[in-house]
C-alpha cells in the first residue's frame, strides 16, 4: 500500500516535471472555466451585493437571508438545475450548450455567484454603516454611495475573488454533470482525479491532486498576501 | 435658514425638542453642552440629513435649491484614494462641471496647505493632514454654510491650532459656519454666536460675548465653570 502510494507519488513527478500535454490540457481547462466563472459572477455579485449593502426595503432582511443560506449551495444541485435548463428538452435546450465548457462556465458561475455578492454585501454594509452620513452628505446617492463604496473596498474585493476561485476550480459536482467529463472536450482536475482514481490510474489522478492543491495554496497565499496588505495599510491609517 | 419648533426622533428616543433657532448669512455659531445634548443631531438636522417635526426653511436661490452646504465630521471619511482624488470625487458628487474640477481642486489643495501631498494616499495622512483634506474638500464646492462637527476633537495642539486657523479664514471669506464643540476656548475664538443645548432642548441662544460675561441660567452657567452636566 504504502509502495503504491510512493510509486504513484513518484510518476507523479514524473508527469509534472515532464510538463505531460494531456495534464497541462485539463489544468488549463479547469482555470479557463473557474476564471471565467468568476469574471461573470464578479460583475453580477458586485453589483447585487453593494446595491443590498447600501439600500434598505421591504424584504431587505429577508433578501440577504436567502442570500447568506445560499452561501451553503451544494454544487449537484447547481449542476441538476443547470442540466434541467440546458439539457435538450429544458427551456435553455436550443443554445446547445450542454456539455460543453460554456455550460461549465454557466454551473459555476450560479455557484460562486452567491459567495461574491454575500461577502460583497457584508463589505459594503459594514463600510456603509460608518460612512453612509458623510457621503450622502457630500450629495452621494445610492448608486454613486455603491460605487464609491466598492472602489473603497477594492483590495478585501481581491480576497473575495479569490475565495470564489477557490471555491470554483475545486467544485466537482457541477461540472461532472452539466460538462459530461469528456476526454479533450470538459475534463477538467477534479473531474479526472475523479475519473483516474476510479480507473486506477493513481499517478495521473495524484499529480492532478498536487496541482489543484499547489493552486489552492497559492489562492491561499494571495489571499493572505492581500490581507497582510490591508493589514499594513489600515495600521498605516491608525498612525 | 431657519428651524420652527422642531423635533427629531429617532425610534422610542427624543434627540430634540422644541427646537427654534434662524442662522443668517457670515453668521459664526458654536453649540456647546455636554455628551448626548443633541449637538450633532442638530447639525445633522441643520445640514438636511434627518426626518423631523416641525419646520425646517432655507432661502433659496435662483433655481429654487437651497444655498450650497458641506459638512465636516470629528472623524472625516476619506476613500481609499489619493489626496487629489479625493477631492475629484467631492466635486463630482456636489455635480461641479468635469471641465472646472482640476483648478477648484488645485486652489483648494493650496488653501489648505497639501499641494505638496496632493499624490499621497489620503488614508496614510496625519490626523491634522486628513481634517485639512475634509476642510479642503468643503471648501472647494463654496459652500454658503459650512456644518463642522467637532472638527478638532481628535486632533494635537499643533493640528488643532492649524484647522481652527482654517476654520476662521473660511469665515471671514464670508461662508456661515455652524461647529459642535467642547471647547469653549475654541467657541469664544471662533463663533459670533453661541448655542448652549441639554437634553435635546437649546436653552441658550447668545452673541459669544453675553454668553462668556452675564450671567446664565444654571445647567449652562454649570457647564462654562465647567462642572460636568449629565443630561436627565
Amino acid at each position: 500500500m504504502g509502495g503504491g502510494f510512493a510509486d504513484s507519488l513518484r510518476a507523479a513527478w514524473v508527469l509534472l516535471t515532464g510538463f505531460d500535454a494531456r495534464l497541462a490540457e485539463i489544468v488549463g481547462l479547469s482555470l479557463g472555466v473557474s476564471a471565467s466563472a468568476c469574471a461573470l459572477a464578479a460583475g453580477f455579485g458586485m453589483a447585487a451585493g453593494a446595491w443590498l449593502g447600501v439600500v434598505r426595503f421591504a424584504g431587505h432582511r429577508a433578501a440577504v437571508a436567502a442570500l447568506n443560506t445560499l452561501l451553503a449551495l451544494p454544487s449537484v444541485v447547481v449542476g441538476l438545475a443547470v442540466y434541467l435548463l440546458l439539457s435538450r428538452s429544458g427551456p435553455l435546450g436550443s443554445l446547445g450548450i450542454l456539455f460543453t465548457p460554456r455550460a461549465m462556465v454557466v454551473a459555476q458561475t450560479i455557484l460562486v455567484l452567491p459567495v461574491v455578492a454575500a461577502l460583497t454585501r457584508q463589505l459594503i454594509a459594514d463600510a456603509w454603516r460608518g460612512n453612509g452620513e458623510q457621503l450622502r452628505s457630500m450629495g452621494a446617492g445610492t448608486l454613486a454611495s455603491a460605487v464609491l463604496l466598492l472602489l473603497h473596498e477594492r483590495l478585501a474585493l481581491v480576497t473575495v475573488l479569490l475565495t470564489a476561485f477557490g471555491r470554483a476550480v475545486s467544485e466537482v459536482g457541477a461540472v461532472m454533470i452539466v460538462g459530461g467529463n469528456i476526454d479533450g472536450v470538459t475534463r477538467v482536475m477534479t473531474t479526472a482525479i475523479a475519473l483516474e482514481t476510479s480507473k486506477g490510474d493513481l499517478p495521473l489522478a495524484l499529480g492532478l491532486g498536487i496541482v489543484l492543491l499547489t493552486l489552492v495554496g497559492a489562492i491561499n497565499a494571495a489571499i493572505a498576501l492581500v490581507q497582510r496588505q490591508q493589514g499594513a495599510h489600515a495600521q498605516a491609517v491608525a498612525k | 435658514m431657519a428651524l420652527n419648533d422642531v423635533a427629531v426622533h429617532f425610534g422610542a428616543v427624543t434627540a430634540l425638542s422644541g427646537v427654534n433657532f434662524m442662522l443668517r448669512p457670515g453668521e459664526r455659531v458654536a453649540l456647546v453642552g455636554a455628551n448626548g445634548s443633541g449637538k450633532t443631531t442638530l447639525l445633522r438636522l441643520l445640514h438636511g440629513q434627518l426626518a423631523h417635526d416641525g419646520e425646517r426653511r432655507a432661502a433659496l436661490d435662483a433655481q429654487g435649491r437651497e444655498p450650497t452646504q458641506a459638512m465636516v465630521f470629528q472623524r472625516p471619511f476619506l476613500l481609499r484614494l489619493s489626496v487629489w482624488n479625493n477631492l475629484m470625487v467631492a466635486l463630482w458628487l456636489a455635480r461641479v462641471p468635469r471641465g472646472e474640477r482640476a483648478a477648484l481642486a488645485t486652489q483648494a489643495l493650496a488653501r489648505v496647505g497639501l499641494a505638496m501631498q496632493r499624490d499621497r494616499p489620503a488614508r496614510v495622512l496625519s490626523g491634522g493632514q486628513q481634517q485639512r483634506l475634509a476642510l479642503a474638500r468643503a471648501w472647494a464646492v463654496r459652500p454658503r454654510v459650512l456644518f463642522l462637527d467637532e472638527p478638532t476633537a481628535s486632533l494635537d495642539p499643533g493640528a488643532k491650532r492649524e484647522v481652527e486657523q482654517l476654520i476662521a479664514e473660511f469665515a471671514q471669506e464670508g461662508m456661515a459656519v455652524v461647529m459642535s464643540t467642547h471647547n469653549l476656548g475654541q467657541a469664544k475664538r471662533l463663533a459670533t454666536r453661541v448655542v448652549y443645548l441639554e437634553g435635546g432642548r437649546l436653552i441658550v441662544d447668545l452673541p459669544t460675548t453675553d454668553f462668556f460675561n452675564r450671567p446664565l441660567p444654571e445647567p449652562a452657567a454649570s457647564f462654562v465653570k465647567g462642572e460636568l452636566v449629565w443630561p436627565m
